[in-house]
């Protein structure tokens, strides 16, 4: 089945000794590591890539840096939309499950417009995907593509459209006709941003082919669940030249659901497990397609569109094109985002200890935390917008959050009284009264008896903070 | 984005309640037009300046296809030596019980929904969580549940007959050594049989999370629903174990084995299980965290449980639970925000939708829940996945050109 000619390293087996022995082997340190042995082991821990070793890329290293290339190519390919600052990478998965390594490029996530929507409209849409942004554990999360639809099938609308997008964004393109005509005229509106062309059919692929070739723009294949067909006009139009595809399976909603999760997983299978090289591309899913299936309220649309993108998410999408710009329908998907694509490698956690916010001095209070970095991060932001002059006790929860780690016992008044006795924070109080999350109420007690100090329990969310200091704070 | 005022907020609560739980319910299916496209023969040209990438050379230059080159896709089935536990919960009149039906989870043989490779034995159910005595709830949760707050059969009747819950969990809070007037395990198993009698569904006991106490109140509750096939929640390594597995055995119940995220801890307490109890009898629970709180990890260690399992692991063989609830736990979920995410009304059963489905892609069994929208939602979407339903190409076909 495969077409592969050198077989790729598994990441699990792949070793930093395998890359070690291709690489020059002199210990320059002109990658900024020690010696090339260090700088093997983070080219096999995806920290850096092998152009970052200057002598590789001379002439006499050609025939190495072509074998490392294939053995660290990645089960699918990683295509490149727009150019320069803008471009967005999407693909480039090594495995299948997250935990057998981690997920690279996350999903990106397009709003579409139309060729047939009023100036304003338009406008305001791109406004709003660009506006975008939700603060979370100190990253921005953000919308990351336009997808512009010709509804009215005609050139010059659709050419008019993309100008205007073109112009008003530098959010990187998904061209959507099926006609090459009306998108041929789209792609000349847009020279110079290498859209994504969507999408090649089974009645269109030697023109949309034609496109990809010609303006040099990676190209989508559509193939609505008919994976015989799909694979087919990868292979057709891998021979015809066009290097850069992302696969759209069909996103199917309602009853459609189990062909569309099917799909999907099925194909990441082949591509990941059975080194499948024709289905190694990326994904792309179209929630949108809720907006057509559900007539009503457009909450109910929004509602359908934003649990489809959620199990895309999870199920191996890399591009979602979706409809509703509403802060309610995007948060969670972004979020759920954000955390499947988190190095499952590396806990999400804060050094333990003690912290200081604005100028603490001996009467101040103490308050106490976990060090779930989410969990750090919002009570700190608490703290810091109220603008409190207090310590913060981190304590190491594992990494966990408040109420898991006290029903898990990874947070115990053993570890408190612990931390309240290497912090020395006894050094710096003149008082001895500890407030703790109202989440772990439960081991007020027994702190008081291991530590010696008096336990006032706080409010259940650090929001309320501000208020139970100006009330309980004396 | 659209800001969404006060007055907004409480018109999307009432839409929302109880009225989005019939659009759910109805979708209306607009019939696509089947657009033909036309593929005229196409020219192209080039207008010196209007293309900025260059043509990309291609070398060697190949001859390029005409016809599409057939490579026929091949499902790539795996087999697996492992096989998930069923468990049974719940025992009819016939079997020892007093409930109307008995429900079975787990079976699987193959990762959850890999329905091209084995069907889903039993679709993943969910438990609808009532409590003992007021807890605080998010207000979109309260809304729908507020007039039977105080009294737990009715809250289970509500649930079951207007929610469709398939389960109840009834969570004995007020047992917690930490109440000022902790209720006995006496008062406990009364509530209990309460429940039992105001609805006909299998019921989860949930305890309050202290070992001691909950161990008391579960040898009291098993004993009088002696023969019922509840869902003891939770037992866990720092328990007595031995008495715990005991009651549940000697009564004729099952165990739900709850630890903190970490498999090696899952093993050891299903370890420690099976010397007193069937495989049949116990569920596990590798915790729950919500969507932006730690989601990530209680996906993967369940993702990687039911790998292991399936692969052969014999001490990760057991269906799976999940406390979505704990969705709620988010901010995001419950808190009002600045009016570009729009009412809490809608963002906080989403939380728990999204929360749930990511954990039921990951192989959970069954979810102990709060939301009727997020519940009626996960029915929907599981139904989707085991039922006969096909994705009909001719649908979605001209996705492109549909006018929203």
């Amino acid at each position: 089945m495969t077409e592969r000619e050198v077989k790729r390293g598994g990441v699990r087996e792949l070793s930093p000794i395998d890359v070690y022995m291709l690489l020059p082997k002199t210990n320059c340190k002109e990658c900024g590591e020690e010696n090339c042995m260090a700088f093997a082991t983070k080219v096999v821990n995806r920290e850096v890539v092998i152009m970052q070793c200057p002598p590789l890329l001379k002439k006499e290293y050609e025939k190495a840096y072509k074998q490392l290339s294939e053995m660290l190519k990645p089960a699918i390919m990683e295509v490149t939309i727009d150019t320069g600052d803008r471009a967005v990478n999407v693909g480039g998965k090594l495995v299948m499950y997250r935990h057998e390594f981690t997920y690279f490029n996350p999903t990106a996530i397009a709003i579409d417009v139309t060729d047939e929507m009023s100036d304003d409209e338009l406008l305001g849409r791109l406004k709003k995907t660009e506006g975008f942004k939700y603060g979370y554990i100190g990253q921005e999360l953000k919308l990351n593509m336009i997808a512009v639809r010709s509804t009215s099938d005609d050139v010059e609308k659709f050419k008019f459209a993309v100008k205007k997008v073109v112009e008003n964004t530098s959010l990187p393109l998904i061209l959507c006709s099926f006609s090459p005509t009306v998108l041929e005229s789209g792609l000349v509106a847009a020279s110079k941003r290498r859209p994504l062309i969507y999408a090649a059919t089974k009645d269109n692929w030697k023109d949309m082919a034609e496109l990809a070739l010609m303006y040099d723009c990676p190209l989508a294949v559509f193939a609505p669940n008919d994976l015989n067909l799909l694979r087919s006009l990868v292979k057709t139009l891998k021979e015809y030249g066009v290097k850069d595809l992302v696969l759209d399976p069909g996103t199917f909603p309602n009853e459609g659901l189990t062909d569309t999760i099917n799909n999907f997983t099925m194909i990441r299978r082949a591509a990941c497990k059975r080194d499948d090289e024709l289905l190694g591309y990326p994904l792309i899913g179209t929630p949108i397609v809720a907006w057509a299936e559900s007539e009503g309220a457009p909450e109910v649309s929004a509602w359908n569109e934003a649990y489809i993108a959620s199990m895309l998410i999870t199920r191996y999408a890399d591009i979602l094109i979706m409809h509703s710009t509403e802060g309610w329908a995007l948060l969670p998907n972004v979020i759920l985002r954000q955390n499947i694509y988190t190095d499952p490698r590396k806990p999400v956690a804060v050094e333990p200890g003690i912290r200081t916010f604005g100028k603490p001095d001996e009467k101040s209070p103490v308050m106490m935390t976990t060090n779930f970095a989410l969990t750090y991060y919002t009570v700190a932001s608490d703290i810091e917008s109220a603008g409190l002059n207090s310590y913060l006790l981190v304590v190491d929860s594992e990494g966990i959050a408040v109420d898991s780690a006290v029903a898990g016992r990874k947070l115990t008044a053993e570890k408190v009284a612990e931390a309240i006795k290497e912090s020395k924070i006894e050094e710096k109080v003149k008082h001895k009264k500890l407030i703790i999350p109202g989440k772990a109420a439960r081991l007020s007690g027994e702190i008081e008896e291991l530590s010696g100090w008096e336990v006032m329990v706080g409010p259940r969310d650090s929001s309320g903070i501000p208020k139970f200091l100006q009330e309980k704070w004396k | 984005m659209k800001t969404v005022g006060k007055e907004e907020e409480k018109r999307a609560g009432i839409t929302f309640d109880p009225e989005i739980l019939n659009l759910l319910k109805n979708f209306g299916e607009i019939e696509l037009e089947d657009v033909e496209i036309e593929l005229g023969d196409l020219e192209f040209w080039f207008q010196p300046g209007a293309v900025a990438a260059p043509p990309r050379v291609l070398a060697p230059p190949k001859v390029k296809p005409t016809t599409i080159l057939e490579a026929p896709f091949t499902f790539p089935i795996a087999t697996y030596p492992g096989q998930i536990a069923e468990v049974k919960l719940g025992a009819t009149k016939g079997k020892g019980g007093t409930r109307g039906k008995s429900i079975v989870i787990g079976g699987e043989k193959s990762p959850a929904f890999y329905t091209f490779e084995n069907p889903t034995p039993h679709p993943p159910v969910i438990s609808f969580d009532v409590f003992d005595v007021k807890v605080p709830l998010a207000k979109a949760v309260k809304m729908h549940v507020k007039d039977v707050l105080e009294d737990p059969a009715a809250w289970a009747k509500l649930s079951v007959d207007k929610f469709g819950a398939d389960m109840i969990t009834l969570h004995l809070v007020s047992i917690d050594p930490l109440n000022p007037t902790p209720s006995t395990p006496k008062e406990a198993a009364k509530t209990v049989e309460n429940v039992l009698q105001a609805v006909d569904v299998p019921l989860i006991i949930g305890g309050c999370g202290d070992p001691k106490k909950d161990l008391e109140v579960f040898e009291r509750v098993t004993e009088v629903a002696e023969g019922e096939r509840l869902l003891i929640s939770t037992v866990t390594l720092d328990m007595d174990i031995e008495r715990a597995a005991k009651a549940i055995k000697e009564h004729g119940h099952v165990a739900l084995a709850f630890t903190p995220m970490d498999l090696n801890q899952a093993r050891q307490l299903n370890r420690r299980l099976f010397e007193f109890i069937p495989k049949d009898q116990i569920v596990m629970d590798t915790t729950t965290a919500a969507l932006g709180y730690g989601l990530d990890y209680a996906y993967t260690i369940m993702e990687r449980a039911r790998l292991a399992g399936l692969m052969g692991d014999p001490e990760l063989q057991q269906p799976m639970s999940s406390g979505t609830t704990n969705a709620w736990a988010a901010r995001e979920a419950w808190q009002e925000m600045a009016p570009e995410w729009g009412p809490r009304e809608l963002r906080g059963p989403i939380w728990e939708t999204v929360t749930a489905l990511t954990l039921l892609l990951a192989g959970v069994d069954l979810f102990m829940m709060m939301h009727p929208a997020a519940v009626k939602t996960l029915k929907d979407v599981i139904e989707g996945l085991t039922g006969k339903g096909r994705g009909e190409p001719k649908k979605i076909a001209n996705w492109i050109t549909s006018r929203i």
